[in-house]
């Protein structure tokens, strides 16, 4: 191949990315500064996910309905983590963004270092840590719906192998472990958790192929802390095995295998942001909300979970929303057996933001 | 640790699942490639042909149809590449890569009432008493008929390529296309056919991860096989078998390395997961030590003026 079709090739593949961004911004107009309010969504999956990215649009379709012609949204689909996104946040603040939403951990330096760039406009980092004058950062509690699916797993499991599709080894989805396992197995202290990393947030192919592995190796549940509903099919296709909705509800699996979820609720939060925006008033912030303020909800329990303990896991519920129970608890200790959390004592945030490692009785290593 | 949860029958079952979608769609562009034209497309083709076998199999109910508006609707899709690259002389890389990014956003398009469905299923073929030898009988006798359709296809794809008269012509238009014109073959015609050939092949393995592997419809689903597949043409220097080796290595592997990880083998995970690329990759390169070369007339644009 010459040094003219490099080129050439080079030139294609550059206008065939630009021009891909921008129909994913087509159907908008352009905006002009005439006083609407520019919001961005930079998503890591398809809005069709069914799952996380799926959720996300629903909140900026909430924005948009609320706030109607003073708002205007943009949404960038399908942006792979990494430097790419820095690509597609420059643009959307080229355009006139006035506050941006990254919705996916590996954007977290990718938003720190174009809000260094654009000053005026506002970025938002989901499941992230690092914050600037004008990035904030914000999650849910997940791991507190965590502690709902693990009660309900731990119950339901007759093999007692609970089979875990985990994504990335970040702090957030250790938690989600971590939490799932300690209710699980406070039910059933038979309980063993198997762990397989799939290494993508969304890869439908790969995710059913990760719970048809976990089945054939004796799991009867399946938790999953990846984007899409593949996992559920794969479930649903072996027959006699519970699932939990991820991210949405995808209650289109219910009432079996999909017996719960959870639920990130997104809108009243992009909402709040916005309207801050709009008023002047928004601060850099670092939120952290859960079950008690809305952004963590727990889908409808199925009647395939036997009434006691759905009674249970709706009391469990109860209690984180009331604030009268943390899951993280002690006495707790790490994997290595040492103590980490004495009798009575709660996690603080920090450590949670920043766990890398198991709890007691898990097994394997974390991928560092 | 615990090797012995790894059940061996299951894992080999699984693999020649997770393999299937790319071993066709890798055979339908090798095809198309030998014939000297590279369709980036494959991505494209798949995730259309996921979407059109998903939604006639369900509102047919009839997993079969399914595959066949599959190949049909791959097909179509490859007939806008024919109508940039070989009417329009337009460059084959860029109509290549327009294909994929179109095929993605039309297939999201039209099964935005597909999601969350359940397909009809397939059944596995049972042959009595050979598909209940042990072992051996679910490892080869017990899959779905498309499992077994990607490996015939890829017999005879070697076969026709290596002894008949069409696949010399299809090969000579590859080689030198000039020269092939010169001899009176139609080469616009035969690359044509390839071209459909290929698009038809990538909307089966598009729609075998739609209907079987996972089966469920979501948007994008297909994230990267096409790719893979072009990776493994290339990889495999144009030739069926290697292409069957190379998608059975690639798809055994992954299966393989998700299994270790359940089973807590310590091997760190991001070496496992890794592999399934650096080996294929590996073994392919070896293989091709022999110097098998491209088709010297690989994404050339022909014009019968020259």
């Amino acid at each position: 191949m010459n040094a003219k079709t490099l080129i050439g090739i080079a030139a294609v593949i550059i206008l065939g990315v630009v021009g891909y961004v921008w129909f994913g911004q087509s159907g908008q107009q352009q905006a002009l500064d005439d006083g609407t309010t520019k919001v961005g969504f930079v998503y890591v999956g398809p809005v069709g996910d069914g799952g996380w990215t799926y959720e996300h649009d629903k909140g900026r379709q909430a924005v948009e309905k609320e706030f109607g012609d003073k708002v205007e949204t943009v949404f960038v689909e399908s942006v792979p983590e990494g430097p790419d996104s820095e690509r597609v946040m420059t643009q959307m603040a080229l355009e006139g963004a006035d506050l941006i939403f990254t919705t996916s951990f590996g954007y977290m330096d990718p938003t720190i270092n174009v809000a260094k760039e654009f000053p005026n406009v506002k970025f938002e980092h989901a499941t992230g840590y690092k914050t600037a004058d004008n990035v904030s950062v914000y999650s849910a509690r997940f791991y507190e719906g965590r502690a709902v699916q693990g009660h309900i797993a731990g119950n339901m499991t007759k093999s007692n192998i609970i089979g875990y599709i985990g994504s990335y080894p970040i702090p957030e989805v250790i938690r989600g472990i971590n939490s799932a396992y300690i209710h699980a197995k406070k039910v059933n202290p038979d309980v063993e958790f198997k762990i397989v990393w799939a290494y993508t947030w969304f890869d439908p192919a790969k995710e059913a192929d990760a719970a048809t592995v976990l089945i054939e190796q004796g799991a009867d549940v399946i938790l999953q802390h990846t984007d899409s509903t593949a996992p559920q099919a794969a479930a649903q296709e072996a027959g006699n095995v519970v699932t939990f909705g991820q991210a949405s509800d995808m209650s289109e699996y219910a009432p079996f295998p999909r017996v719960s979820s959870i639920i990130d609720d997104w809108a009243p939060y992009y909402i709040a942001r916005t309207q801050a925006v709009m008023d002047g008033t928004w601060e850099s912030a670092n939120t952290w909300d859960g079950i008690r303020e809305g952004m963590v909800a727990i889908g409808e329990i199925s009647d395939a979970v036997p009434a006691d303990v759905k009674e249970e896991a709706l009391a469990l519920k109860a209690a984180m929303a009331a604030g009268e129970y943390h899951p993280f608890t002690g006495p707790l200790k790490k994997q290595d057996g040492s103590d980490w959390l004495g009798d009575g004592d709660v996690a603080d945030d920090g450590t949670l933001a920043g766990m890398n490692f198991y709890v007691e009785g898990l097994e394997g290593e974390i991928p560092q | 640790m615990d090797l012995g949860e790894i059940n061996p029958v299951l894992l080999v079952a699984s693999l020649m699942v997770a393999a299937t979608p790319l071993l066709l769609a890798a055979i339908g562009e090798l095809v198309v490639e030998k014939a000297g034209v590279l369709n980036l497309g494959v991505e494209g083709m798949m995730i259309v042909g996921a979407i059109s076998g998903f939604a006639i199999s369900v509102e047919t109910g009839s997993p079969w149809l399914g595959f066949i508006a599959a190949a049909i609707g791959g097909a179509v899709l490859s007939l806008l590449f024919v109508l940039l690259t070989q009417f329009a002389l337009a460059n084959q890389v860029a109509s290549g890569l327009a294909l994929t990014l179109f095929g993605l956003g039309f297939s999201a398009l039209l099964g935005q009432s597909y999601v969350g469905i359940k397909p009809p299923s397939m059944g596995e073929i049972h042959i009595p008493v050979i598909s209940d030898i042990p072992v051996i009988g679910p490892i080869l006798f017990q899959h779905d008929p498309i499992l077994y359709v990607g490996i015939a296809l890829t017999a005879a794809v070697w076969a026709v390529l290596k002894y008949t008269r069409i696949g010399l012509i299809l090969r000579a238009v590859g080689e030198n296309h000039d020269a092939a014109h010169a001899l009176g073959y139609k080469v616009i015609k035969i690359r044509i056919m390839a071209i459909l050939f290929g698009g038809a092949c990538a909307g089966m393995g598009g729609a075998y991860i739609s209907l079987i592997r996972v089966p469920q419809w979501t948007e994008g689903m297909t994230a990267g096989v096409g790719w893979i597949a072009l990776a493994l043409v290339v990889f495999a220097s144009w030739k069926p078998w290697r292409a069957l080796l190379g998608a059975y290595l690639f798809g055994g592997i992954t299966v393989l390395q998700l299994n270790l990880q359940a089973a807590g083998v310590a091997i760190p995970v991001e070496y496992l997961a890794m592999s399934p690329y650096i080996i294929t990759i590996l073994v392919l390169v070896i293989l091709s030590a022999d110097k098998s070369s491209a088709p010297a007339a690989l994404s050339r644009t022909f014009h019968a003026s020259h």
